[in-house]
């Protein structure tokens, strides 16, 4: 699972009202180099929760002095977006869980894949 | 060895000669696929290309067009192919025949076939012997009844009756039939042994039956009797009548025009048998309980000519000892007479027996549609999901090539846009646009993993409940998804969950399978893939584009799941693959191929977090036996749009069956070693549907509808909040 994956997950479990953003429990980090695109960066940067993304790359140990604030030209700074690059698409929780801020409730990732299928009684 | 060598240049706008070339290539890879080598120089013998019997094109036709050229020395017609061989006298009649033939146009009835006609050396062509031995235990008795008693017999028959306490009738897809003395059920392929019906036998049968008695053809009084009437074009998928339901011997009685039935023995041989009107065939031991009998639908037959000449004239002097023609079919009736069996069969065959081995393959119970939600989830967890995940190998193998107009819609995305794939399947459309960002779920973690494998984002999840951000895709698509739901409000929140999901101005693109699978008088790929592949020459068009497997294994019931009707007890009928459809929730089948089953095998031992139990169950009917699907792949239909080896491929699937009827399915090799068939459940949508369904949707429009290879589709707009 890639950190933009889960910059959009949201816990979904039934009468959870605040479920985003999403705890990282990794037991099995690993980064994958990805060709840099710095346009294709700029382009996410305003879809993304800026806040959310800076949360999960510290807790995996992949911050890299990212700001807590996105400054407003980060277009221009080349820098920044290769961190945001390596932080979005290189780094992968291969196995660890996702838990919900609410409930509690976690969200096996196995293999790089989140299984966020709900039982019968949390739908 | 260049095709155009060989053709006189017509003259032709740039158009037709592109069209002309491309075909004639297509012609000259199926040549050389089958060996058949075409010569430099004018020889006295030529190939006709598309002027063979699989093509539809007759002998009498042919050779009418060829005779006009010279004298024709020999004409070779071998069964199911889209060519013939002619070799005239001299070298000169060849030469004009190519002059004035190739290129040109032969009318067969209504339809028109375009010749291509290339020299060859000499006719080395292995003719096959159409003469097989009739199965063991298979009689067949010529002019067993006069034609005042064929008379008398289907005026016996009142099909517009509809006293249907008394017998019972039905119309089923593929013919007309009627029941005496008991109902054959074709739910549960059997018949109620203590509930005969209030009429017997006709009293006009009695005589012939006696006679068989007499001539020793049966030992026993039949005391069930069903009429089947055929239209030309009609047929009975093969079967074995139900051991448990009839006793040894059955007779069938054909009044009408001759048609060929085909036994299939489960080893593959193939034994077509011509039943000409008023024959009668006694089926006992080994041709009863093992083989396989059905009548391909089609509207013409390949017969031996000399069956042909016993009952029509014939014009040419052709030496034509054991060469083949086509010959029309009519209306067909016949008499099938059996005798209900008290006991449980106890025949030399348990392979084919139900007495005495495992039911045919239909889900034991299928099951009915839900009445409440908890329900509805079942049987979606068993007849949707679980499938999935047992056949997210094979089924990912059939599904590369992604459906041009869904890529359109991705292609129309800004760059940078978020894209979500609710129901991704093996992520085809996740890759599609470079230039954004696509994510992907699905309810199969199996399906999920082939996603993961091949680099994409893509997450476990239900399509009911997305775990994603309220607003946060700027568009979604939902490809082949919500008909996998079994009620309105599950295919509705569906709907609301996806247009929950997009950003307000956003799109979301949805398909659905269609109930109508012919549209503006266009039959669907779907559909047209049953048939299409006979004709080679001419079909090479792309895959089709749902769901591609294979065409139905029939049941060993005295009928296959098509004529499942929609029965009393709302339990979901079976679905015949490559059919039109009969009603609107259904369970289609899916037979998973051997070769893909290792995979899948490979997959679960690797694989963590899978639900144990269900994948239990189908590891353990995994063989590790040799695929006798192997060469009939459902995955030829997709790989055609490939590359340019479409025509090599479909040449392979027909050439490897000669005999069989049709050449696209292989029911006998199917009988072999019965692969699983894992049901899917199906809510197949009817014009206007989805547009009704999202209608009812706050806070989205329907941009856009319209029909796409048997499926709707809507392009939905998310509207701003006022």
């Amino acid at each position: 699972m890639k950190l933009l994956t889960h910059n959009m997950l949201t816990s979904h479990v039934k009468g959870v009202t605040k479920g985003y953003p999403l705890l990282i429990k990794a037991t099995e980090v690993k980064v994958n180099e990805v060709e840099f695109n710095p346009q294709f960066v700029c382009r996410m940067i305003p879809k993304l929760e800026w806040s959310a993304l800076v949360k999960a790359a510290d807790d995996l140990g992949h911050r890299q002095d990212l700001p807590a604030e996105l400054e407003p030209d980060y277009e221009k700074n080349e820098d920044l977006l290769k961190k945001v690059h390596r932080a979005l698409l290189e780094v992968e929780v291969v196995e660890g869980s996702l838990q919900c801020p609410e409930s509690g409730r976690e969200f096996p990732i196995s293999k790089g894949i989140p299984n966020m299928l709900l039982n019968e009684d949390e739908v | 060895m260049d095709p155009v060598n060989n053709v006189t240049p017509m003259r032709k706008s740039k158009e037709e000669k592109k069209v002309f070339r491309k075909q004639l290539k297509s012609s000259h890879t199926l040549l050389k696929h089958e060996g058949i080598r075409t010569a430099q120089q004018p020889t006295k013998s030529l190939v006709v290309a598309n002027g063979g019997l699989g093509n539809g094109v007759s002998r009498e036709e042919l050779c009418a067009a060829l005779n006009e050229m010279g004298e024709v020395e020999t004409l070779l017609m071998p069964p199911h192919k889209p060519y013939a061989f002619v070799t005239y006298r001299s070298q000169e009649s060849a030469q004009k025949a190519h002059f004035h033939l190739n290129g040109g146009k032969l009318m067969c009835g209504e339809n028109g076939v375009t010749l291509y006609l290339s020299f060859i050396d000499s006719v080395s062509h292995e003719e096959e012997s159409v003469f097989a031995p009739l199965p063991d235990g298979l009689l067949l008795v010529e002019d067993f009844v006069s034609a005042e008693e064929e008379v008398q017999l289907m005026a016996a028959i009142d099909w517009s009756s509809s006293n249907d306490e008394v017998i019972a009738q039905k119309a089923l897809k593929h013919r007309r039939v009627k029941h005496f003395g008991f109902e054959f059920r074709y739910d549960n392929n059997n018949v109620d042994k203590d509930e005969p019906l209030p009429a017997g036998l006709p009293d006009v049968c009695l005589p012939l039956l006696e006679r068989c008695i007499k001539d020793g053809y049966i030992d026993i009084m039949p005391d069930q009797l069903t009429v089947n009437q055929y239209q030309s074009g009609q047929g009975i998928p093969p079967h074995v009548d139900t051991h448990s339901a009839f006793e040894d011997t059955l007779l069938s009685l054909s009044l009408g025009a001759r048609t060929v039935m085909e036994f299939r023995h489960p080893d593959g041989r193939v034994v077509p048998v011509v039943l000409p009107g008023r024959s009668l065939l006694v089926m006992k031991g080994e041709s009863r309980y093992l083989w396989t009998h059905g009548i391909t639908p089609r509207k013409f037959d390949m017969v031996p000519v000399c069956d042909l000449k016993s009952s029509t004239h014939s014009g040419h002097d052709l030496e034509t000892n054991g060469s083949l023609t086509l010959s029309k079919r009519g209306t067909r009736t016949s008499f099938t007479f059996r005798k209900i069996r008290p006991e449980p069969c106890r025949c030399a065959f348990p392979s084919a027996c139900d007495s005495q081995g495992p039911p045919a393959p239909l889900p034991p119970s299928p099951p009915a549609l839900p009445s409440c939600p908890s329900d509805a989830a079942r049987l979606e967890q068993e007849f949707v999901h679980q499938v999935y995940d047992a056949i997210a190998y094979h089924f990912s193998s059939t599904r590369h090539s992604p459906w041009p107009r869904v890529c359109h819609f991705l292609s129309t995305l800004t760059p940078g846009s978020v894209l979500v794939d609710v129901g991704c399947g093996n992520g085809k459309y996740l890759g599609v646009n470079p230039e954004i960002t696509a994510v992907g779920c699905d309810r199969s973690s199996a399906l999920v993993q082939i996603c993961a494998d091949r680099g994409f984002n893509a997450f476990v999840s239900d399509a009911l409940s997305v775990p994603l951000r309220t607003a946060s895709c700027d568009a979604c698509i939902s490809i082949a998804v919500i008909h996998h739901l079994s009620t309105q409000e599950r295919r509705l929140a569906a709907v609301r969950e996806l247009v929950r999901l997009l950003k307000p101005g956003g799109r979301a693109l949805i398909y659905v399978w269609a109930f109508e699978q012919e549209h503006n008088k266009q039959k669907s790929k779907y559909l047209k893939d049953h048939n299409g592949k006979q004709n080679l020459i001419k079909n090479t068009s792309e895959g089709s584009q749902e769901p591609c497997e294979y065409p139905s294994k029939c049941s060993d019931g005295a009928c296959t799941p098509t004529d499942y009707m929609p029965v009393t007890d709302g339990k979901l009928s079976v679905h015949t693959n490559r059919t039109a459809f009969n009603t609107q929730d259904l369970l289609v089948p899916w037979h998973l191929k051997e070769g893909k089953r290792q995979e899948e095998k490979v997959s679960e031992d690797t694989g963590k977090n899978k639900r144990k139990s269900n994948k239990a169950s189908v590891n353990s009917c995994l063989s590790s036996s040799e695929s006798p699907q192997s060469d009939s792949s459902p995955s030829v239909d997709c790989s055609l749009s490939r590359s340019g080896t479409n025509t090599s491929k479909t040449t392979h699937s027909l050439g490897s069956n000669p005999l069989s009827s049709d050449g696209n399915t292989h029911p006998s090799k199917l009988e072999t070693s019965p692969a699983p068939v894992f049901h899917r459940f199906y809510h197949v949508f009817q014009q206007g549907e989805l547009e009704q369904l999202c209608a009812q949707v706050s806070q989205v429009k329907v941009l856009r509808s319209y029909h796409d290879q048997g499926n709707w589709c809507v392009i939905l707009l998310k509207e701003e909040l006022h």
